[in-house]
């Protein structure tokens, strides 16, 4: 214990004006937002308690089905792809690159920085078939193929999503995973290429095993994201054609602030946390599952 | 990824083998290598660099260049028609006020609470640190839905609905966890006998925070301070939610309902529209590149 560092008025005046905006703006609505789940009814016309009621609805919900799966298509998806572009970004500004690669990088970045929206709406251009087709469909004809009404159905438009958010992303994990690669000391290089290993060899046995730790971190934090997904797909699809491409949250945002349900929204944002919570748990404990084996 | 495997050794691998057979072999894959991992680099930055240029010139185009010429042709004039229409009749000079009047003080706020925070959890000795540090992490997992209908019923009952409060409390409420969560990680790297030393001559510790500690560090609370902008600059979410008028908009929420405003898309000024919200953010990052990818990717692998 250090007693010149201990000072009870002190640690309260620094601590105080952060702690009490979290708390009011922050903890105290996580609360009320739970107790919301028992409650019909919205902020205008008020509250009636209701019991389990919404949660039975959630249950029997079919469009809670379809958005929580598209919710998990998407992170999966998503996950899957842009820590494994950014990956193979992060191999190639090391080993291709190498001492060039700075430029390379701020550029593949630049798109993490830009607004989703302008992207989203860039990216509607892009895939436009009407008045007038966008550059994809442009090409696509070019190449003798027809053109494609991107928007006009639920699989494509989820094609498109997934396109734009990757163009988006990968760049971020580039560099992530970049940073972890630096790392490693060039010694392990040295000392694996003198024992033969070279290539895809080289980057499965040393590379690989060696930069585990920061892909792990990668994968947490690109679920955790994913998961919340909004910006993009609001911004792009706006969930549709109709509810084709609805996640939980754009669900919950449509019960709530379209449909005046608060309740119902609530125990949607309910469900959206739990599902984070969960999965990230899940991430931790396979993680440290594996770290023991080793 | 294919040019891993060709370049990799062929730059680095000894040179011994004798003979001119071998030897040529090798320095054609070295060149194959070199052609294939060049036109993969090449295809990486038009497929980065490709959709950001054709916004660009689109920007320029009249509605007429939209509608009957092809998508890639160049613009036939290069004024500043769809921009002016834009700023004014989109009414962006009104969002670009709203999201400065909004983010900056948010900012502000986070940056001083969050150190003065940070600097509390890490360097003062006191029970139930852990906790509070465990608690302010909490946030950072929670969805922002969570918290969305409990404040939006509260702003309403006090009146606050219609003004410009809710995003700036709001903003400030979200992004305090993660600052304070970094600005405590920044603070353990500061020897603690420099804060001993200072108290030991007698300035408070409050004044040694001031005084000693946020001058160490400036770099950080730099740092901190450009991650939070560009999540609140670009926040769609909480914007959405607390702006129930058009005289509210931020960038962002006004950028969405753009092309709402007028009766049919107006393509040029939509264009002129998505390059007005973007030329703030790469001016910051023309000059701030190395900061920004540094400061963003600690955020992630902390939080």
């Amino acid at each position: 214990m250090n007693p010149l560092l201990g000072d009870r008025r002190a640690t309260l005046i620094l601590i105080g004006p952060a702690l009490l905006i979290y708390s009011v703006v922050m903890l105290v609505p996580i609360i009320v937002s739970f107790g919301y789940t028992l409650t019909s009814g919205n902020a205008i016309t008020g509250f009636t308690f209701s019991g389990l009621e919404n949660y039975q609805r959630l249950v029997t919900d079919t469009r809670v089905r379809d958005a929580l799966l598209l919710t998990v298509r998407y992170a999966v998806l998503m996950t899957v792809l842009q820590v494994g572009f950014g990956y193979l970004l992060s191999l190639m500004y090391v080993f291709v690159l190498r001492k060039w690669s700075s430029a390379v990088r701020t550029l593949v970045f630049f798109p993490v920085v830009l607004p989703t929206v302008a992207v989203a709406l860039l990216f509607q251009q892009m895939f436009a078939i009407a008045p007038q087709n966008g550059l994809v469909n442009t090409a696509l004809e070019a190449v003798g193929l027809s053109s494609v009404d991107w928007f006009g159905d639920g699989g494509t438009a989820f094609l498109v999503i997934i396109v734009m958010d990757v163009w988006r992303s990968m760049g971020f994990y580039g560099v992530l995973l970049y940073a972890g690669l630096l790392d490693i000391p060039e010694e392990v290089f040295e000392s694996a290429r003198i024992d033969g290993a070279s290539g895809l060899g080289l980057v499965r046995r040393i590379v690989l095993p060696l930069s585990l730790p920061v892909l792990i971190s990668s994968l947490i934090f690109s679920v955790n994201g994913t998961l919340k997904v909004f910006d993009s797909i609001l911004a792009l699809t706006n969930g549709g054609p109709g509810t084709s491409t609805s996640p939980l949250t754009i669900y919950m945002f449509d019960t709530s602030f379209r449909f005046g349900q608060y309740g119902y929204g609530s125990t949607v944002a309910f469900l959206l946390t739990v599902v984070s919570l969960l999965v990230t748990v899940f991430i931790f404990r396979a993680n440290r599952r594996d770290l023991t084996k080793d | 990824m294919t040019s891993v495997d060709t370049t990799v050794p062929a730059t680095t691998a000894p040179r011994r083998t004798p003979g001119p057979g071998p030897r040529r072999r090798r320095s054609t894959r070295v060149r194959v290598g070199q052609v294939v991992s060049g036109a993969l680099v090449a295809l990486l930055l038009v497929i980065v660099v490709g959709p950001l240029v054709w916004m660009l010139l689109g920007s320029f185009k009249t509605q007429t260049e939209f509608l009957e010429q092809p998508v890639w042709a160049l613009p036939a004039q290069w004024n500043l028609d769809n921009y002016v229409f834009a700023w004014t009749q989109g009414n962006f000079a009104q969002y670009a006020s709203n999201s400065v009047l909004t983010v900056f003080p948010s900012l502000l706020l986070v940056l001083l609470f969050g150190s003065m925070a940070g600097f509390a959890l890490e360097v003062l000795v006191w029970k139930g640190r852990g906790a509070i540090l465990i608690t302010f992490l909490a946030g950072i997992m929670v969805p922002t839905q969570m918290i969305l209908l409990p404040l939006f019923a509260a702003y309403f009952r006090l009146g606050l609905t219609g003004t410009l409060w809710p995003l700036l409390i709001t903003y400030t409420a979200t992004s305090l966890p993660l600052a304070v969560f970094l600005m405590a990680t920044f603070f353990r790297a500061v020897p603690r006998e420099i804060f001993e030393a200072a108290t030991l001559d007698g300035a408070g510790l409050i004044r040694s925070f001031f005084l000693v500690g946020l001058p160490m560090v400036r770099n950080a609370l730099f740092t901190v301070g450009l991650v939070q902008f560009f999540m609140l600059w670009n926040d769609l979410l909480i914007a959405l939610t607390f702006t129930n008028s058009g005289s509210l908009r931020t960038l962002q929420v006004g950028l969405l309902n753009f092309t709402g405003q007028f009766g049919s898309v107006q393509y040029g000024p939509l264009f002129a529209a998505i390059c007005l919200n973007v030329v703030a953010i790469l001016v910051i990052y023309l000059f701030l590149n190395k900061q920004v990818q540094k400061g963003l990717t600690a955020g992630a692998v902390k939080g």
